[in-house]
């Protein structure tokens, strides 16, 4: 068994895990955060998109061992008081998804994308969202979504 | 994924200790093979011996003519680095195309060059720059390192500590990547070196592999022309359901062509 003290979404936890445990798993299962989605078992489609120490990765290939001491960011930690983060309300407004279920993984995606590129031309964001597959296709959408992302966020830090 | 025990290890003396008296352990980097191989229980090791957060291997120096990179730097160094950007601008922009950014920020070169994937990117680097693979052992040049498909001159026990290019005159690389995995299909990397033009292939063949005919007409021209009608040995190419043979024996020339006039770009 592997100890993980892990701080996610600010908030400290301590759990006992298998050694084996993915970190997807712990978020999910552990600490009830089900918002970070399992969507495929091969490291491709991103839906379990989290960042770890500020840098976005797919957290069904990080072990939650590994995830030790570190600093989690999951889709749950994205509002704040009751309010919307810029990116979950522009993919509201600009509809960027269909089913939803890849979409806690391209908000997380985008935000390390944004955080990367502040503001990406149309053919970086869809390089930057490479490692994220939305199977009801509704990419052109998700492009909206996350141009306008980039504006709002854009025109807060001016 | 089969029971394993994870093992966070101090420093590579450790890990290199650990791995000598456990031999089913594997090392752990950036896990971006190793996880999903796991997943599907295609592997089974005894443990994980984990060397990903050590910062003795993330080091990225350029120094004596050379750019020496620690085996633990992950593709998101390599690829947002100044000093990798002023002295082989080529590796920098290859690193920023590997698989996809989730993968860029967990996966890392030693990783990648252990692993030696027939698609991955890295190998091209390492053998077209003419690199020189430093481990807990020893200094392996890139000429006598690559050993087909998944195989390198590693022992077992043997870990990667850092690579050493000699920063070339001018370099490019140019990738056809498979549009889900991000693998190459082909990536050519050519290298205008001190000991001469070097051309290495990947994502085509069984492994890396040197073009000799492409360097030797380089040579004589740094031209997209002078690579046409050249012989390419394409009998082992892979051959399945994303390319046929003949199919990836284009891609080389088009990505070589494609590389020669990047690299005369850059000059």
């Amino acid at each position: 068994m592997a100890k993980v003290e892990i701080k996610v979404n600010g908030t400290k936890h301590s759990r006992e895990v298998e050694d084996r445990t993915l970190l997807v798993d712990l978020l999910r299962d552990g600490l009830g955060l089900t918002g970070t989605h399992i969507g495929c078992d091969t490291t491709q489609c991103g839906c379990c998109t989290v960042h770890i120490n500020g840098r976005a990765v797919k957290s069904c290939t990080v072990l939650a061992a590994q995830a030790n001491g570190a600093d989690v960011l999951t889709i749950e930690g994205m509002a704040k008081d009751g309010k919307l983060h810029p990116i979950q309300q522009a993919f509201s407004e600009c509809h960027g998804l269909q089913c939803g279920f890849c979409t806690p993984g391209m908000i997380m995606a985008t935000a390390g994308l944004l955080k990367d590129n502040p503001d990406p031309t149309e053919d970086e964001i869809i390089h930057g969202l490479e490692g994220n597959l939305c199977r009801c296709t509704g990419y052109i959408n998700i492009i909206k979504a996350v141009k306008q992302s980039a504006k709002v966020l854009g025109s807060k830090k001016k | 994924m089969y029971a394993l025990s994870y093992v966070k290890a101090k420093s590579v003396k450790e890990a290199a200790e650990f791995l000598a008296s456990n031999p089913e352990a594997k090392l752990l980097s950036g896990g971006m093979t190793i996880i999903p191989t796991l997943k599907q229980r295609l592997a089974k090791p005894s443990h994980l011996v984990d060397i990903g957060h050590l910062q003795e291997l993330r080091g990225i120096e350029a120094k004596g003519g050379k750019l020496v990179v620690g085996a633990g730097a992950k593709h998101f160094d390599v690829a947002t680095s100044a000093t990798v950007a002023k002295a082989i601008p080529a590796l920098a922009e290859l690193a920023g195309i590997i698989g996809d950014p989730q993968v860029r920020n967990m996966g890392t070169m030693g990783g990648s060059i252990a692993n030696n994937d027939p698609a991955a990117d890295y190998p091209a680097a390492v053998l077209g720059l003419n690199a020189t693979v430093v481990t807990t052992k020893r200094e392996i040049a890139a000429d006598q390192y690559f050993k087909g498909m998944f195989a390198t001159a590693l022992a077992d026990g043997e870990i990667i500590v850092r690579i050493e290019y000699p920063v070339p005159k001018a370099a490019a690389y140019s990738k056809f990547h498979h549009p889900a995995s991000g693998y190459a299909m082909a990536g050519v990397m050519i290298a205008d070196t001190a000991g001469g033009v070097r051309v290495a292939v990947t994502g085509a063949g069984p492994g890396v592999f040197r073009w000799k005919e492409a360097e030797a007409a380089l040579a004589k021209s740094m031209k997209p022309e002078a690579l046409e009608g050249l012989a390419l040995k394409s009998d082992d190419f892979n051959e399945d359901i994303h390319a046929t043979r003949a199919y990836r024996e284009n891609l080389v020339r088009v990505m070589a062509k494609r590389a020669v006039a990047k690299l005369a770009k850059s000059k």
